[in-house]
């Protein structure tokens, strides 16, 4: 399915078009429903919809959980095999979903099988075009000398492609190369023989179809395919990580496997290399970064919340003992194992307060995949100039999302390691690593540094880094080591800490972090169409709160309204907590599913109208 | 570089140690070893964890990381790793490493970096008042124990040969010699190099006492007292591995000698192996300028501070124009 979706993709991009898809797939490894969501357009993308055009089903089951959504005039294609298919019977439907789906049906007359439920589908103007796919693989597999069907049975994911892209009656030759993209030669070979087969096969069975068309148009910028992972893979590297550990859990794993895939970088006429350490758990993972950090490398885990519990005594030795760590913390559905590929916004209040006592940590949130490249780059030069740990804070839906942008413009990334120090500046003097200073940034030297021997503890320390428990050292060093915060209030442009989108002046303002960035824009682009205005205040840096800027955007607004993937509004009690500014409206969602335009331009216009609760839960998706 | 011991003392820091702790055993051991290593102070790292054993590296002037409660082997594994150049020792107690820490332990093993660690082995739980450690006997009960040790001990040499280390050694905190001895060869092994360091706690472990490792309560005939301790180099014992085809029946050899406890307590080199691959040598096989530019040496900016790095491997298979 993540095949099909790639080269879905990768065809579009071809043809100068943009993408933006998100995938969903259950805690398993195959066989409960997994779909690709893909949106299609001219211009750039920022969200998902709850509407569908074509459905391209592989099974029974996607066709009946997605039916709802098909829009009039639209499609769905289906394997002809399933037509009898008693669509209750089907094995992996959970027995709560199934009950729903008996209920539908009997609502609406619909008999046992697919058949029945596509009839329904046709009532509503909505096509249908069964493919014998069985017919068309063995076809397939007798000219290319392949007997044994099983061996090509996953090309069914091309044959579905071939099916689409002839409906939208788009260019076959982009989708072939974005197959030979994809495949190794050989098996690329195959597929291209399977695609015509399909592509030529609706061409020439279904002569009424679709009344839109997907078009391709010339573009002459370079463009990228790109998921949230390999974003913050490609960022990390831009911002020197050259040891990440991590251990596998969803969604943050692809991340630490698409770095050793990539391990070794070009820098101008040499080579660098990035060290991936697949550690025995989490605890493993958070000291050992620290460790290299430490020993001067840019050092960076990776991981989700179940991940990051286990990691919270380790932050706060890295807190205590101001080392510059990067932790990317990918949000998922929780608590517990809760969704876990499901997606989730419920951890900021961990984040900011995993681990116990207090101590600094500066808390960046990325609200798209670009985003998450620049902020992966940046998060380490806050590190090391705060000696703090950095959390980088992102959820499912923009990993596992892929957008269309222009390349990301990264020539000139700047690297600040803040008060370095090598073996010149601290021969022959006294060493001390934790020296108090003004701003309480002590400098720094990599273990190993000739002439500066030092200590670290996770006790309370003095300036050498020695145990101890003295009162008067213990008072300066809790605040010279809280007070580098001020710092980075200070100090880090306020275009790294928010984004301002919409009208400045409206009394309507719409707060949020993360991933429903994307649909809050359209949204608010769409209402402003239709004369109703709104502004957005997107927050990147939620510790240290930016308090005098967030209070500069939202007072006195007459309507704030937080929308956040989660139940507790957690943003909005921060900045309720820092501020004193109530958010009087909440749009929240805590389905394990992103948030849509669709759904927050129904919630936005719904509050803007006076017909909305204080309070709207969003419920959307499957 | 010409070294002395007292070149790694740290003035400024007074050992609270109660009198009679091995730690001051295993703190000369380490200062003895290093001078006559000749190592640079700066050029080494002791990497600790929690428990009287974990303030070690304050007491050493070399580079100190002291860390986590069973955590010593992760930090010393990233800090290796960044910098293979280091001498890195991990130093940490028996529930630090076998309790806490022995998810750590084992898999140390399967990577076979090139540094040491060293267990302070007194079978109790010195900083929280002497509960039972995981190398405490069964049914034995210290003096701070309210019932009998009701769990059996782990054997941390045995654990260490079947995890993968490739030199495991025993030694004793009140044999200063042969610790030193054993420390330097630890530190001269390549790969992974484990000691299991037994050592008295005189408050807390009233039974595994100086006087029982020394048998006071074994004398002969003359009255002299018959040391529970002995050395497998004295009994023509050879732990060295010299072809993989001997491995297990080395390993075998190693973990027999692991068994014996009681009135006979082997010390010394069990079982060492040399041509194993160190993680240091797996990573240079994909890296092939590891060694040169580690992590912690490479450079990241051009002279305008602007970050050198050529993404286009990665973009090329983003591309889609």
């Amino acid at each position: 399915m993540d095949t099909a979706a790639n080269i879905f993709g990768k065809a579009c991009g071809y043809g100068g078009l943009y993408v933006f898809g998100r995938r969903e797939y259950h805690s398993n490894i195959k066989g409960l429903h997994s779909y690709f969501h893909l949106r299609v357009a001219q211009k750039e993308l920022l969200a998902n919809v709850n509407d569908v055009n074509l459905l391209a089903a592989f099974d029974a089951e996607t066709v009946v959980r997605h039916v709802p959504e098909v829009m009039p005039e639209g499609g769905i294609i289906v394997d002809a095999m399933e037509m009898d298919t008693k669509v209750l019977s089907i094995p992996t439907l959970p027995p709560e979903y199934r009950v729903e789906l008996e209920k539908f049906m009997k609502e609406n007359g619909i008999g046992e099988t697919l058949k029945d439920i596509l009839a329904y589908a046709e009532k509503k103007k909505v096509k249908v075009f069964p493919v014998p796919y069985r017919a068309l693989l063995a076809k397939i597999g007798k000219n290319l000398n392949i007997p044994q069907l099983s061996k090509i049975t996953r090309m069914i994911n091309v044959l579905t492609i071939g099916v689409s892209f002839a409906l939208l009656k788009y260019d076959k030759i982009l989708v072939e190369k974005a197959v030979k993209a994809t495949f190794p030669e050989k098996i690329a070979a195959m597929n291209v023989t399977a695609l015509n087969e399909a592509y030529d096969y609706a061409v020439r069975t279904f002569k009424n179809n679709l009344n839109f068309k997907l078009e391709k148009t010339d573009v002459k910028e370079e463009r990228i395919f790109v998921t949230g992972n390999q974003a913050v893979a490609m960022g990390k590297i831009l911002g020197g990580c050259r040891v990440q550990t991590y251990y596998p859990i969803t969604p943050a794993a692809d991340e630490s496997e698409y770095l050793e895939e990539h391990q070794i970088v070009k820098t101008g006429s040499e080579e660098e290399a990035i060290v991936v350490i697949q550690t025995e758990d989490e605890i493993a993972a958070i000291n050992s970064a620290s460790g290299a950090a430490l020993a001067g490398a840019r050092a960076a885990t990776s991981t989700s919340g179940p991940g990051f519990s286990l990691m919270a005594e380790g932050l706060g030795w890295a807190g205590n003992s101001e080392v510059p760590v990067v932790v990317t913390y990918y949000q998922r559905g929780a608590p517990a194992t809760g969704l876990p590929t499901r997606h989730g916004q419920a951890d900021l209040r961990f984040a900011m307060h995993a681990g116990h006592g207090e101590f600094p940590r500066i808390i960046l949130a990325s609200g798209d995949i670009k985003e998450c490249f620049y902020d992966a780059a940046k998060a380490f030069n806050l590190a090391e100039k705060y000696q703090m740990p950095v959390i980088h804070l992102i959820d499912k839906a923009m990993a596992n999302c892929s957008q269309t942008y222009p390349v990301f413009p990264h020539a000139d990334f700047k690297i600040d390691r803040g008060e370095l120090l090598t073996e010149k500046d601290v021969e022959g003097k006294e060493y001390l690593r934790f020296r108090f200073t003004e701003n309480g940034v002590s400098p720094r030297v990599p273990l190993g540094t000739k002439g500066g021997v030092h200590w670290y503890t996770g006790d309370e320390h003095n300036e050498s880094g020695h145990i101890s428990e003295e009162v008067p050292n213990r008072t300066m060093m809790m605040e010279k080591r809280m007070k580098k915060l001020l710092l980075v209030e200070k100090e880090v442009p306020v275009e790294d800490k928010m984004n301002f989108y919409g009208d400045k002046t409206s009394e309507n303002v719409v707060v949020s972090w993360g991933s429903p960035k994307g649909a809050i824009i359209e949204s608010i682009n769409m209402l402003k169409e239709e004369g109703l205005y709104l502004g957005f205040l997107q927050m990147r840096m939620l510790h240290p709160l930016p308090v005098e800027h967030v209070k500069r955007y939202l007072a006195g607004r007459k309507r704030i309204i937080d929308i956040e993937d989660n139940y507790t509004a957690q943003l909005g009690g921060v900045i309720k907590e820092k501020t004193g500014i109530t958010a009087n409206f909440q749009i929240l969602k805590y389905t394990g599913r992103p948030t849509t335009t669709t759904e927050v331009y129904n919630a936005l216009k719904a509050i803007l109208t006076g017909k909305a609760l204080d309070r709207q839960v969003l419920t959307f998706g499957n | 570089m010409e070294t002395k011991p007292s070149d790694f003392r740290v003035p400024d820091v007074y050992a609270d140690w109660c009198a009679g702790c091995g730690d001051f055993g295993i703190m000369n051991a380490l200062q003895m070893a290093f001078a006559e290593l000749g190592l640079e102070p700066h050029r080494v790292v002791m990497v600790s964890g929690i428990g009287c054993s974990g303030k070690e590296p304050h007491n050493v002037k070399v580079n100190g990381v002291h860390t986590l409660h069973g955590r010593a082997l992760p930090f010393a594994m990233g800090i290796k790793v960044a910098n293979p150049e280091l001498e890195v020792l991990a130093i940490g107690g028996d529930g630090d490493g076998l309790g806490i820490g022995a998810g750590h332990f084992v898999n140390a093993g399967r990577r076979n970096l090139d540094m040491t660690y060293i267990i302070h082995n007194n079978g109790v739980y010195g900083l929280t008042k002497g509960q039972a450690s995981p190398t405490l006997q069964r049914n034995l009960q210290t003096k701070s124990l309210p019932k009998p040790n009701i769990n059996e001990a782990v054997n941390p040499i045995g654990l260490a040969i079947i995890s993968g280390y490739t030199f495991v050694a025993r030694s004793y905190a009140y044999d200063v010699k042969h610790l030193t001895t054993t420390i330097k060869q630890a530190i001269q092994h390549k790969g992974l190099a484990f000691i299991d360091c037994l050592q008295p706690c005189p408050t807390y472990n009233d039974i595994n006492t100086k006087d029982w490792y020394a048998g006071e309560d074994r004398k002969d005939a003359n009255g002299k007292p018959q040391s529970r301790l002995y050395k497998l180099e004295e009994t023509g014992f050879d732990p060295v591995v010299r072809d993989w085809k001997e491995d297990w029946q080395k390993k075998a050899a190693a973990l027999e000698k692991a068994q014996e406890w009681g009135d006979r307590i082997p010390i010394g080199v069990f079982y060492k192996k040399e041509y194993e691959s160190t993680f240091e040598d797996r990573i240079a096989s994909r890296i092939p300028f590891y060694m040169s530019r580690p992590p912690a040496k490479q450079k990241l900016s051009n002279e305008k501070g602007i970050s050198t790095v050529d993404l286009s491997e990665f973009l090329n298979g983003l591309k889609t124009s």
